[in-house]
């Protein structure tokens, strides 16, 4: 195993989204057969140098990257993942890329069935071959049999539970002849216990074949059981690296969330022991990739209570759940009142508000102007904004007041706009997000849910959007629920913080609490 | 665990929800049989007849379906080729067996071109294909007419004065295919028990089947349920999606091209601007009929469908005569009914994939109440 050159080599790669750099100088070498584990909290950058690995049309229309990615001595520029397949890397993605009403066999050989040579095609090419049905069994029995993990191949993807799924995600990649090199993201997040045992030992398998496999997860016993050296990334640098059989689980868990510069002082209050505003129990919610299962949760009046956790783990689905945007089930009291599930407006009615993760889908009306997007829900909701005209028999929109209530927000908020007529689509993601903001502080609401307000938006902004939430929590007594990847995020502004693993609250911490603490806990039971 | 343990009373259940419009169908026939008086021998022949008639145009549908573009409306399109096509031929007196493997070959051509232009715009309406392929329809309709009123005698030559309008350029409302009427069918046809079978046409019809079963097994069907089930993880495996949808309206449109000359053969005669212009929809419904869906349709729906619609239509004048004395009810009958059937249909498709999403709810609400008795 020992060959001269590595099979893979990054060299000072370095990537920026549109000025807001996200990988810093990574340098890493993957010797043939060898298994890397590379950890890290979400946005650490783990995937975007995936990405990059792997070709992706993304990196290339984002302007590229810097560096050099070296397989086998050779500098390669991977123009599309074609390219990258070519050169022997497969990728076994988070999200299924398979054709649910193909069987597994078919799936596998996805565009590169083995054919039967028919009449018909010399006239109109090769696409009229039949296929040989035959052979495509063979051949996917034999990937099967590499994985040494088994499956049926004549099974109807949609008819699998999702850990055959996700094995037949890793036969399709075995399958191709020129694999040297697979990297699996997050392929146990899936997977029951016995599932992930079989995987660790089919990756053990690839690797004595002389496969080489980058593997991310955020199981980190995983890690130490399969890799022989893991990599740790945190803010889009590679921390540290090391041998899989020197290292822990702590160890690793406090490279993964302990943050290189010393935060400054936060003036951190003591939790307000109030009595709770809202009780929530036994919820689940049918929000795909983010199920929320048997959660109970109680919210205390006037405090910011955080709610943390790895992606998919179903912190995103609890605030959809109470708010009525996706399925859920189960009781939710505010201030001793039932709130109905599954109705959006029963909630608003009750003085919630929402500011969602999907700013441009769910929370701004994009090609509407800036006072539309902050008056809307007030408007709808309240009746605000509306001056009664022939005595009540006909309302009509005070626009005056609209346009006052927007610029003291653009004001408040610093808002970079070119007037309050300007439309929410031409702002910039901060922009937008504090816009959002300013819409749900319309409300004025008694309890605010606010998911992932500080996703995508620069340094600056950030600040500012953590600013505003504090000050709303702190001068109008609004209890506040945020939901957030970036746990020292949470750790700034929040009384107490919840974190949620494997669609179930995991524990409830004070802010204070070190973040190895908050670490732990995200990876308590992680699905 | 659970989901195994249904009832047999819930299947069936399902069974009859998942086929309500023909259980419907054979329901409203058995009602109307009777009250119709007819003998089984018209009865069949008449059934015989339209299947010959019908049953190639809507097999013309059932690629773009596997391909995941919808009801494909574009079907018209071959429709209209194929009539311009007979026009020719037509006023060139070529009848007969010569004149239908004529206007076919002609048909091709135009189809072809018809099809790769609807296929592209489709490209660009991912999603919106029906609607967008009937409107396309409603569109090159305009063309057509402009085409055979005003360019055909004035610029493309046609000379015949049984096609010609007296004003000397344009072509007559109805154009007279006596002379090839039937004569595919008649083509080895014989009769049993009364009943007349059109054996050229329907061995055709049957070669048209073994046609697409086989072509599900070539590399280009595969190529295309995998586009029409998820076009994004079709592209990720390196498949052309844009081309192969193009292809399989292409497909549809040279099909119903050849379904339309074997159509108007059997007819005998052509409404010159109207035989087009609502064959989409019957079809559409007939293969609904048959128990084919937007996004699912077999060859059994094909004759299922062909059998059950036009057994009503047989039926419906006559039983609609019984009851309100007044036979122009059919007619009226067959569009509404048409139309009716489509929605219905459409409605059907949207109310599954919702039903589909509550029960993944359900079943997250049953593991948490087993995980809490527990």
């Amino acid at each position: 195993m020992s060959s001269q050159t590595p099979l893979l080599e990054l060299k000072n790669i370095k990537k920026d989204f549109f000025g807001n750099q996200v990988l810093e100088d990574i340098n890493l070498t993957l010797d043939e057969g060898e298994v890397l584990g590379l950890v890290g909290e979400n946005g650490a950058g783990k995937s975007t140098l995936m990405k990059i690995l792997f070709g992706m049309n993304v990196i290339r229309e984002t302007g590229g990257y810097g560096g050099d990615v070296v397989l086998n001595g050779q500098v390669v520029h991977f123009n599309s993942p074609f390219d990258a397949l070519e050169a022997g890397i497969g990728m076994v993605h988070q999200e299924f890329s398979l054709i649910p009403g193909f069987t597994a066999t078919e799936n596998i050989l996805l565009n590169r069935e083995p054919q039967k040579k028919s009449v018909l095609a010399e006239v109109f090419g090769d696409r009229l071959n039949t296929l040989d049905r035959k052979d495509m069994d063979a051949r996917s029995e034999d990937a099967i049999e590499r994985m040494g993990v088994h499956i049926e191949g004549s099974m109807s993807i949609s008819d699998m539970p999702v850990g055959h799924k996700q094995f037949t995600e890793i036969a399709r990649e075995l399958s191709k002849e020129q694999l040297k090199l697979l990297i699996l993201d997050e392929p146990t997040a899936v997977l029951t216990e016995q599932e992930a045992l079989a995987l660790l030992e089919s990756i053990r398998g690839m690797s004595k074949r002389g496969i080489s496999v980058i593997f991310i997860t955020h199981r980190l016993q995983e890690i130490l059981d399969v890799c022989n050296k893991v990599a740790i990334m945190r803010d889009g640098v590679l921390v540290q690296e090391v041998p899989a059989s020197q290292t822990s689980i702590p160890e690793l868990t406090r490279w993964m969330v302990g943050r290189s510069v010393a935060n400054a002082a936060v003036d951190r209050r003591e939790p307000p022991a109030t009595e709770p505003i809202m009780s929530i129990r036994k919820l689940w919610v049918d929000m795909p990739g983010e199920t929320v299962r048997n959660v109970n949760l109680d919210v205390r009046r006037g405090e910011i209570l955080g709610i943390g956790g790895l992606a998919g783990q179903g912190k995103l689905g609890i605030p959809n759940g109470v708010m009525g945007l996706y399925q859920a089930g189960g009781k939710v009291t505010f201030e001793g009142q039932d709130i109905p599930l599954n109705a959006p407006r029963k909630c608003l009615d009750a003085s919630l508000a929402f500011v969602s993760e999907d700013r441009r889908g769910v929370g701004l009306l994009l090609d509407e102007s800036l006072e539309w997007n902050v008056s809307f829900p007030a408007m709808q909701i309240h009746g605000e904004f509306l001056k009664p005209l022939l005595g009540g028999l006909v309302k009509w929109r005070d626009d005056k007041a609209i346009r006052e209530t927007t610029d003291r927000y653009i004001d408040e908020l610093k808002i970079k706009c070119t007037s309050s007529k300007q439309k929410a689509k031409e702002l910039s993601g901060g922009n937008q997000q504090k816009i959002c903001l300013a819409k749900a502080f319309a409300l004025k609401p008694k309890f605010l849910f606010v998911s992932e307000p500080t996703r995508g938006i620069d340094v600056g902004a950030k600040a500012l959007v953590l600013e505003a939430l504090k000050k709303f929590n702190r001068d109008n007594g609004i209890t506040i629920v945020m939901i957030s990847s970036e746990l020292e995020e949470l750790r700034q502004i929040c009384d107490r913080i919840a974190i949620v693993s494997g669609g179930r609250i995991a524990g409830i911490l004070p802010a204070s609490q070190p973040s190895e603490e908050f670490g732990a806990l995200m990876v308590s039971s992680v699905v | 665990m659970n989901g195994k343990n249904t009832s047999t009373g819930k299947k069936i259940l399902n069974l009859i929800g998942n086929n309500a419009v023909p259980i419907m169908f054979i329901i409203i026939i058995l009602i109307c049989l009777p009250m119709s008086g007819f003998s089984s021998t018209f009865l069949l022949n008449e059934i015989m007849n339209r299947l010959s008639r019908n049953a190639f145009l809507i097999l013309s549908l059932l690629i773009p379906i596997m391909a995941g573009m919808g009801l494909n409306f574009g079907m018209t399109l071959g429709a209209m080729a194929a009539e311009i096509a007979l026009i020719f031929t037509s006023d060139w007196q070529i009848w007969g067996i010569p004149g239908i493997v004529l206007a076919t070959i002609m048909s091709i051509p135009i189809s072809a071109l018809l099809g790769l232009m609807c296929g592209k715009i489709l490209n660009a309406a991912k999603g919106r294909e029906m609607i967008t392929s009937y409107i396309i329809s409603f569109f090159m309709n305009g063309v057509y007419q402009l085409v055979v009123l005003y360019m055909m005698g004035s610029i493309i030559p046609i000379t015949h004065t049984n096609i010609k309008l007296p004003r000397g350029y344009g072509v007559r409302a109805s154009v007279d295919l006596t002379r090839i009427r039937k004569s595919l069918d008649n083509v080895l046809a014989f009769n049993v028990a009364g009943v007349r079978i059109p054996v050229m046409t329907l061995l055709i019809i049957a070669a048209m089947c073994l046609v697409i079963v086989w072509f599900r097994r070539t590399k280009l069907g595969q190529d295309m349920r995998a586009v029409g089930q998820d076009m994004e993880v079709a592209r990720a495996a390196g498949i052309d999606v844009e081309g192969t949808r193009i292809i399989s309206i292409v497909i549809s449109t040279v099909l119903a091209g050849i379904g339309m000359v074997i159509y108007l053969q059997n007819m005998g005669d052509m409404a010159t601007y109207s035989s087009h212009s609502q064959i989409g929809m019957f079809c559409i419904a007939a293969l609904l009929v048959g128990g084919a869906s937007v996004d699912k349709a077999s060859i059994g729906n094909v004759f299922l469908g062909v059998i059950l619609f036009h057994t009503m239509f047989i039926l419906a004048p006559k039983a609609g005569a019984v009851i309100t004395g007044n036979e122009v009810i059919g007619e009226y009958f067959r569009v509404f009914v048409s139309y009716g059937v489509i929605t219905v249909a459409l409605v059907m498709y949207e109310t599954k994939k919702r039903r589909a999403k509550a029960s993944m709810g359900a079943q997250l609400e049953a593991e948490q109440k087993e995980e809490e008795n527990r």
